[in-house]
């Protein structure tokens, strides 16, 4: 028999769904707040997740790197740096950060109170990421999952398959340029050392948005290998080679500087082709931050929490398959998270 | 199956003719037989299978899975092949991904309920997008974006050497799946195969267009025989051997929707002509002839209502005698012998129109007689001594059309286009004016363009769309399209129609952007009276 009814705490005494994001009574705390409160627990670095303005911050050091980067050294009044696996303290509630293997710093938020543990995922993958340590699955009375790519039609391939489909486009179209549209924090870094492990040591050309998370990567031990900015050099310079931008930028004006560019773009959405004809994408690579659909279940078959809360994302289809193989669960549909972190 | 499969998802993504004949063609060489002979005759169109149906593939999806999620996902993406392709639950076991020429095997020997169970085998085995070919394949028409005619192109530049493709086109129906026989010749290790196939396409001449000002210093017009262009679609009829067949011009064999054409040419030979649909010896419209188009069964209502015929043009082969490589002025000679024996009032000879100056040309051209010549497309140029060529051969023939019908009309939709273009808004749907049920004066869209205008000007509307969008619908921008403010264009097209799809009742041929007129203020635009003469007019 679970925590939850021996001891006879409800686990919404802990976390309850709030307008600004999931609160903590006992704590007086917020995770990952849409809108500016008094102490927030901040999952990962992602715009819809770390948000400039709140009091007190508690987060990973890479996180707080980002946020820094992005937000300016006063995003928050006072911060809290989390290594993984710290434990911190307020009132009786305990919180942990673990690894969510999301993004360079992501965390899951562990929260335990009086015997009652639960686990916020934040966004999480389950799959081998060079940039990130991988997710640590945590034992808990109840799961707060995200449900990003919550239906069945999402299976996210091999990343290093769909690295070699660009490669050999690389190799098949000489003449042209490879525009690949990857999110500047998480995405494109991930790409560049999937690109580099599978053996391309050529220069990778980057849109200037991206670099500075680029170098905040590299300050953090991620080896991206040679990168140039995208915007020196003639027409004829980028053919047979790899650009990486945000992915407004491949369809935009910003584009019309490469040979005839074949446009990829690495997302979870690629799966469906529709999506990609909508984007005019002729080459997707789907490749994702996000647990598939496969992981999302997988992790809820290995945990079997006593209960299954659902953040965002498709949480009707997870929510079923959860009721269908014995696990409760309940749609939070919590409002203010995008569908993928587009940044 | 996994080269096949990545082949077609690459095909169905990409816009670029050329970057789709590279794709083909590196695939055609790097992939052994015969896997890549049964991939070309699926990329052609001849490959199909009638023992897998799709209603079948629903059922084994629900049975593994809870129907429910199954809903929600087809929901989500829309198309059945697709959503299976990614949602089947692949039982543990399967090992080894089938190879398409076992795929082929299977389907074209096997029974319906053998069938599935091998269907459901390999599913478990391939990866989505692997799946999602199968069942491509599986149903029929594969719908990636790619003509035969361009699969055989790619077939032509597969070699070390190139081959011209009109060759490969003058093979090709004695030719048969997984051509084998075909790519040992390309690659250079074996004989060409034979053409000698009874009843076979013979790769068609094409014509130049015209240019007045600078060819006609350079000709001279005693060299030249002229004719009407007329307004159907080119076609190649041949008895051989007994064998009677009706293709198009790019060779696609449409012998079963023209019954009564292919029992009309009783002689032996091939000809050269227009199709056409003709009353007591009169051109019907070209609408009237597209009512026999696309059929893939006609009764003899349809027959008689639109009874079709052919007006020659040119005589490729008589009996057993190949008379292509005979000069124009010769093989016309036999065409009118041919055509007077045949004694059809379905095969009548598209008359010569005698000239001596360029200028009486130019008459003619511009006042053609009552008459057919009044709805022609134009004239056509041909070198009496001209042999007949397969492909588009510079100087023996030209066409000269006739000046396109044009109006100014108005921008009112922009859409993104494809490939190297997928930056701008290229695609455009104008509208002229006309008045709505209350009265008021509002633009009715009558047209879509997407080509006339150079590089320069296309980067110039571009911006136009950008700063004068009301609405997004994704890929669609609305733009402003008021009395003072608006973008107006010279809008040039072949013909009007009559449709029932298009708000407006007209349907425009062949459209596209003569000039931008941004001197001229959108009220001055055409108005949709203006197309209701020009097409009583006709
Ligand atoms: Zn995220
Ligand atoms: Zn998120």
């Amino acid at each position: 028999m679970s925590y939850i009814r021996l001891l006879m705490i409800r686990p919404q005494d802990l976390l309850c769904p709030k307008p600004e994001g999931l609160y903590c009574p006992p704590g007086d705390f917020y995770i990952d707040p849409v809108r500016p409160v008094a102490r927030a627990v901040i999952t990962h670095g992602h715009a819809d997740h770390a948000r400039a303005g709140h009091g007190a911050v508690l987060a990973t050091p890479q996180t707080l790197d980002i946020m820094g980067e992005r937000y300016g050294l006063d995003f928050a009044q006072t911060v809290q740096a989390g290594a993984y696996g710290e434990k911190f303290a307020r009132d009786d509630v305990e919180v942990t950060l673990v690894p969510a293997g999301h993004v360079l710093g992501s965390a899951q938020a562990v929260v335990r109170w009086k015997g009652l543990t639960m686990v916020v995922s934040g966004d999480y993958k389950r799959r081998r990421d060079p940039t990130c340590p991988a997710f640590e699955p945590i034992p808990c009375d109840v799961f707060i999952s995200e449900a990003t790519f919550g239906l069945p039609v999402f299976r996210h391939p091999d990343d290093r398959e769909e690295i070699a489909r660009l490669l050999r486009s690389v190799a098949q179209f000489p003449e042209r340029s490879h525009l690949v549209g990857a999110y500047a924090l998480g995405k494109a870094q991930r790409i560049i050392r999937l690109l580099r492990e599978a053996g391309w040591d050529r220069p990778i050309h980057v849109h200037g948005a991206l670099e500075r998370l680029n170098a905040l990567y590299e300050r953090h031990g991620i080896d991206l290998g040679p990168l140039e900015p995208a915007t020196t050099g003639k027409k004829p310079d980028f053919a047979g080679q790899i650009v990486i931008a945000p992915p407004s930028a491949t369809q935009d004006r910003w584009s019309r500087r490469f040979p005839d560019p074949v446009t990829a773009f690495a997302s979870g959405w690629m799966q469906v082709r529709a999506r990609a004809r909508q984007r005019g994408v002729e080459l997707p690579l789907v490749i994702s931050d996000h647990a598939d659909w496969d992981e999302l279940t997988a992790t809820v078959d290995e945990l079997r929490p006593g209960e299954l809360w659902i953040t965002h994302g498709r949480e009707e289809a997870l929510a079923r398959w959860a009721e269908l193989h014995g696990v409760p669960a309940r749609a939070m549909a919590l409002v203010g998270y995008e569908e993928e972190d587009d940044d | 199956m996994k080269a096949f499969a990545e082949l077609l998802d690459r095909l169905s993504l990409t816009a670029s003719r050329n970057a789709k004949l590279t794709l083909v063609r590196d695939y055609l060489r790097q992939t052994p037989d015969p896997d890549r002979g049964w991939a070309l005759a699926a990329l052609t169109g001849e490959l199909s299978f009638d023992a897998a149906k799709p209603a079948f593939i629903r059922k084994a999806v629900e049975a593994r899975m809870d129907p429910q999620l199954f809903a929600w996902s087809y929901d989500y993406v829309g198309d059945l092949a697709e959503t299976v392709a990614l949602v089947w639950p692949a039982r543990p076991g399967a090992n080894r991904e089938p190879q398409l020429s076992e795929v082929v095997d299977a389907l074209r020997g096997a029974t319906r309920p053998e069938v599935q169970r091998l269907i459901e085998g390999w599913l478990d085995a391939l990866q989505p997008t692997g799946r999602w070919a199968l069942l491509k394949l599986m149903t029929g028409g594969l719908r990636v974006g790619l003509t035969a005619r361009l699969a055989k192109r790619a077939v032509a530049d597969m070699g070390a050497e190139p081959v011209p493709a009109v060759e490969i086109e003058e093979l090709w129906h004695a030719l048969h799946p997984p051509y084998e026989d075909l790519f040992a010749w390309l690659e250079g290790h074996g004989e060409r195969p034979s053409s000698d196939n009874p009843g076979r396409f013979r790769p068609a001449m094409l014509a130049q267009a015209l240019d007045e000002a600078v060819d006609f210093g350079k000709l001279d017009p005693a060299d030249y025989s002229a004719e009407w262009k007329w307004d159907g679609i080119r076609v190649q009829a041949v008895n051989e051997g007994g064998v009677r067949r009706l293709y198009t011009r790019t060779g696609d064999d449409i012998s079963k929707g023209f019954p009564d054409v292919v029992d009309a040419l009783t002689a032996e030979g091939s000809i050269d002509g227009e199709l056409l649909v003709m009353r007591d010896g009169r051109i019907a419209s070209f609408g009237d002839l597209q009512q026999r188009l696309n059929r893939k069964s006609v009764d003899a209502k349809l027959l008689a209502k639109f009874p079709a015929g052919i007006r020659a043009y040119d005589l490729l082969a008589e009996g057993p005698e190949d008379t292509r490589p005979l000069p124009f002025a010769e093989r016309r000679r036999r065409l009118e012998a041919f055509v007077a024996r045949e004694q059809s009032d379905r095969i009548d000879l598209s008359p010569i129109q005698p000239f001596a100056t360029w200028a009486e040309l130019t008459a003619l051209r511009a006042n053609p007689p009552a008459g057919d010549p009044q709805v022609s497309e134009g004239l056509m140029l041909k070198r009496l001594d001209s042999i007949y060529e397969a492909g588009r051969p510079k100087g023996p023939w030209f066409k000269w059309k006739r000046d396109p019908l044009l109006i100014d009309a108005v921008l009112m939709y922009a859409q993104r286009g494809h490939g190297k273009r997928s930056s701008f808004y290229s695609d455009y749907t104008f509208g002229v004016w006309t008045e709505d049920d209350a009265g008021q004066r509002v633009l009715t869209p009558v047209g879509k363009a997407y080509f006339g205008f150079t590089d320069e000007e296309l980067k110039q509307i571009d911006k136009f769309v950008r700063d004068n969008t009301l609405e997004r619908f994704g890929p669609v921008r609305s733009v402003r399209a008021e009395p003072h403010h608006g973008l107006v264009f010279e809008v040039a097209f072949e013909g009007l129609q009559r449709s029932t799809r298009h708000k407006s009742g007209v349907a425009m041929r062949f459209p596209r952007i003569n000039r931008l007129r941004w001197d001229k203020p959108p009220g001055e635009a055409d108005a949709l009276s203006t197309l209701e003469r020009m097409l009583a007019a006709q």
